[in-house]
């Protein structure tokens, strides 16, 4: 009795133990293979990891694959992964801690992302590769400077975006209205006065995302104190929270107080923003040129392209700024993991140089910051003019977060919309943004 | 089978397999949590061991203050509506719909098994005001009131996520309580009548009383839930306006995973820890005295 017993207790701690190691077992296993493209290894793949919402680099290199870098696909073929922008941080983080990093991927939400990647030593660096293949000048001047004002002088990223920014106007409203275009930012307000007079609201704004609202403070400030005024915010030789900081966001909040912004802008997204603009509800727009592609949809373009008038953020009278100093960024800039950066990768990132400027105006109407050599069809009146412009542009000024790290954006950002519907006070708004830079 | 169970290695080994899959899935990574507070960075840029660093910063941050405000604001407040309403409802389902509380019960309880995104999308709609006015503006409009930015400011903001809280948890702690109140027993409830308590009498001196244990037990859930909420708040404001309505884990969040500290967002998780667990026990210690008393 004892002995069966015994072994009946054996039977079931031996069934525990099974079950303990089953269980386990099926929590540590992944649920991937292990082939070599998922463990860091050279692979027959050229992975793409892309922004989910970000539709046109994906579909430029998708067109490249079968055309011009159709021998580099041959070697290594291009493999398209998505991630929404929301997360896409969160799994920049991790592929990088598990040496997982795609071939190319959009570096991230913020400059710092892909910095913080370049530190730890696992990006290519794109602009020796380049230059070593003869290709230095397939990106052209303005997109470089930007490029190296990003990311401390060096660089590791594609520019597979250059945008300028500036405020879209609607050339109809402003001659009803007997408007001419603003040279300085006096002259702006008083068009946005005569344009709210005659019921029109002045500006369209994407509060939801903030950033459109921000970038109005950055420019400003740009104007005020000059192209160094933000880097030397971020070095700690001069303080958002000075007076003459504090003032670009008092003139900001002062066109929200005035109701310049229209109805509940916080809740207005950037749709919402564009169709206003496009549906001639709103007389000016800030944004960058991204938004041409909105534009050239007739569809979306109640307006007409005729219609729409392109000038750059307006000088500040007295300021050390000037107005020919576009506001620029390189939208999505991709990067390349060393891990993955064998002979296919080598050819890919050639032909993307070559080709990509080309490809990108021809079949998206995206302005990249790649030379454009071949033949691109035709090109808008409106992109045309944009294009002209980034041609002429000599130098160029960041956005207002750009140098900020990632709680510091958010805080601007988040708040820009209270900051504009009198929510939380210019002062306010400039401190919460200088704590978190001084928690850095 | 008396011998098996009860042998005290077959126990230990009966118990083993949940113990050590409940220590692999929630010990381990407390402990592993609580570790990287000693540390800051993250995956990309490494581990620097900083000391106590993180949770001297927690004193400092006035977004842990904003964060912690709100959480302990929001908590209190939908605790006691949701409590409240979801009691009532409990009583009305007893005492007046009796038997034919099925149907009721099913609606209110409906709204919990609905994604908290769908609820959020909802209310967000409801309480819109641009670039269309959602039904609750129009109807103030009807009457001759002007839209109200409900995400506008932090107020507003504040009262439309209790209501969307409450309305989508009431059902839940009706069902709950319900479940506490049909247990009171019907001779004492007839014996209180017979003495002349009635109504909110006997409510307040009889069901109450009866009922404390599982009323205890859902505030002690409703705090510990609302203290930790995420998603709702996620979806129906997203922390604004600003961050007026962000919770410490949404802030936690934030912390580790889009500004890539591990080590502050971990402390910032060991400090909402401290706070569910204090108010547990306080709820528990102040409830003791009345527990004895039922």
């Amino acid at each position: 009795m004892l002995t069966r017993t015994r072994k009946r207790t054996q039977v079931t701690s031996v069934l525990g133990l099974v079950t303990a190691g089953a269980f386990l077992l099926s929590a540590c296993s992944g649920s991937g293979g292990d082939s070599p493209s998922e463990t860091g290894g050279p692979s027959k793949d050229f992975s793409y990891l892309s922004f989910s919402e970000n539709t046109s680099i994906k579909d430029t290199l998708t067109a490249l694959s079968t055309g011009e870098c159709s021998d580099a696909n041959a070697v290594a073929k291009l493999k398209v992964d998505n991630q929404p922008q929301a997360s896409f941080d969160q799994a920049l983080q991790l592929r990088a801690g598990q040496t997982d990093l795609t071939s190319l991927f959009a570096s991230g939400n913020s400059p710092q992302v892909a910095k913080d990647i370049e530190s730890s030593g696992v990006l290519v660096d794109v602009g020796a590769e380049l230059k070593a293949a003869g290709l230095d000048d397939a990106i052209i001047p303005a997109a470089k400077s930007t490029v190296e004002s990003l990311y401390d002088g060096k660089v590791y990223v594609l520019p597979t975006e250059f945008n300028v920014e500036g405020i879209w106007y609607n050339k109809k409203l402003f001659a009803d209205n007997g408007i001419e275009v603003p040279g300085t930012w006096d002259d702006l307000v008083a068009a946005a006065d005569k344009l709210y007079s005659a019921g029109v609201q002045p500006f369209s704004a994407d509060g939801t995302d903030g950033w459109p609202i921000t970038r109005l403070v950055g420019n400003y400030i740009y104007r005020s104190l000059g192209a160094d005024a933000l880097s030397d915010v971020a070095d700690g030789k001069a303080k958002l929270t000075d007076t003459a900081y504090v003032e670009a966001a008092s003139k900001v909040a002062a066109l929200g107080a005035k109701g310049y912004f229209g109805e509940a802008v916080g809740s207005i997204d950037y749709t919402t923003a564009v169709n206003q603009f496009l549906s001639g509800k709103a007389g000016m727009f800030y944004m960058g040129s991204w938004v041409l592609g909105n534009f050239n949809d007739p569809t979306a373009n109640q307006i007409g392209n005729e219609n729409i008038g392109f000038m750059p953020f307006p000088a500040v009278t007295g300021g050390k700024g000037s107005a020919d100093e576009l506001a620029a960024n390189v939208g999505v800039p991709l990067a390349m993991s060393k891990f993955r950066y064998d002979d296919g990768a080598k050819q890919w990132l050639q032909c993307i140089a070559k080709n990509f400027g080309t490809q990108s105006l021809k079949d998206q109407g995206v302005i990249t910051g790649f030379k454009v050599d071949g033949d691109v069809g035709d090109v808008p009146p409106l992109t045309q003019t944009v294009q002209d412009k980034i041609n002429e542009t000599t130098k160029t000024v960041l956005w207002f977060e750009a140098l900020f790290p990632p709680k510091a954006s958010t805080t601007s950002q988040t708040n820009a919309a209270s900051l504009v519907t009198g929510g939380i006070s210019p002062e306010d708004f400039m401190s919460k943004i200088q704590a978190d830079l001084d928690q850095e | 089978m008396k011998q098996v169970l009860g042998d005290r290695r077959t126990i230990t080994l009966l118990l083993a397999p949940a113990l050590t899959i409940y220590t692999l899935v929630i010990l381990v990574p407390v402990i592993w949590s609580f570790g990287y507070t000693f540390f800051e960075g993250n995956a990309i840029t490494g581990f620097e061991f900083v000391g106590l660093h993180n949770l001297q910063m927690l004193f400092t941050d006035g977004s842990v203050r904003e964060a912690l405000s709100f959480t302990v604001r929001f908590a209190i407040v939908l605790t006691i509506v949701q409590v409240t309403l979801g009691y009532a409802l409990a009583l009305l389902y007893v005492f007046v719909l009796r038997r034919a509380s099925n149907l009721v019960r099913t609606l209110a309880f409906f709204p919990i098994v609905l994604p908290t995104v769908a609820v959020g999308l909802l209310f967000r709609q409801l309480f819109e005001s641009a670039p269309r006015v959602g039904p609750v503006n129009s109807l103030l409009n009807l009457l001759g009131i002007q839209s109200v930015d409900w995400f506008g400011s932090s107020t507003s903001a504040f009262w439309v996520l209790i209501l969307m809280e409450s309305w989508r948890s009431m059902g839940f702690y009706a069902i709950l309580l319900y479940a506490g109140l049909v247990d009171v027993p019907e001779e004492t409830l007839e014996a209180a009548r017979l003495d002349g308590a009635t109504g909110i009498r006997l409510v307040r001196h009889i069901v109450i009383p009866l009922s404390w244990p599982v009323l205890l037990s859902a505030i002690i859930f409703s705090i510990n839930g609302t203290l930790k909420i995420f998603d709702s708040v996620l979806a129906l404001t997203n922390g604004g306006p600003g961050s007026s309505t962000t919770p410490l884990t949404m802030y936690m969040f934030q912390t580790s995973f889009s500004y890539g500290k591990y080590g502050y967002g971990s402390s910032i998780a060991f400090l909402l820890t401290v706070v569910c667990l204090s108010v547990t026990l306080f709820i528990f210690r102040s409830a003791r005295r009345d527990l004895t008393k039922a």
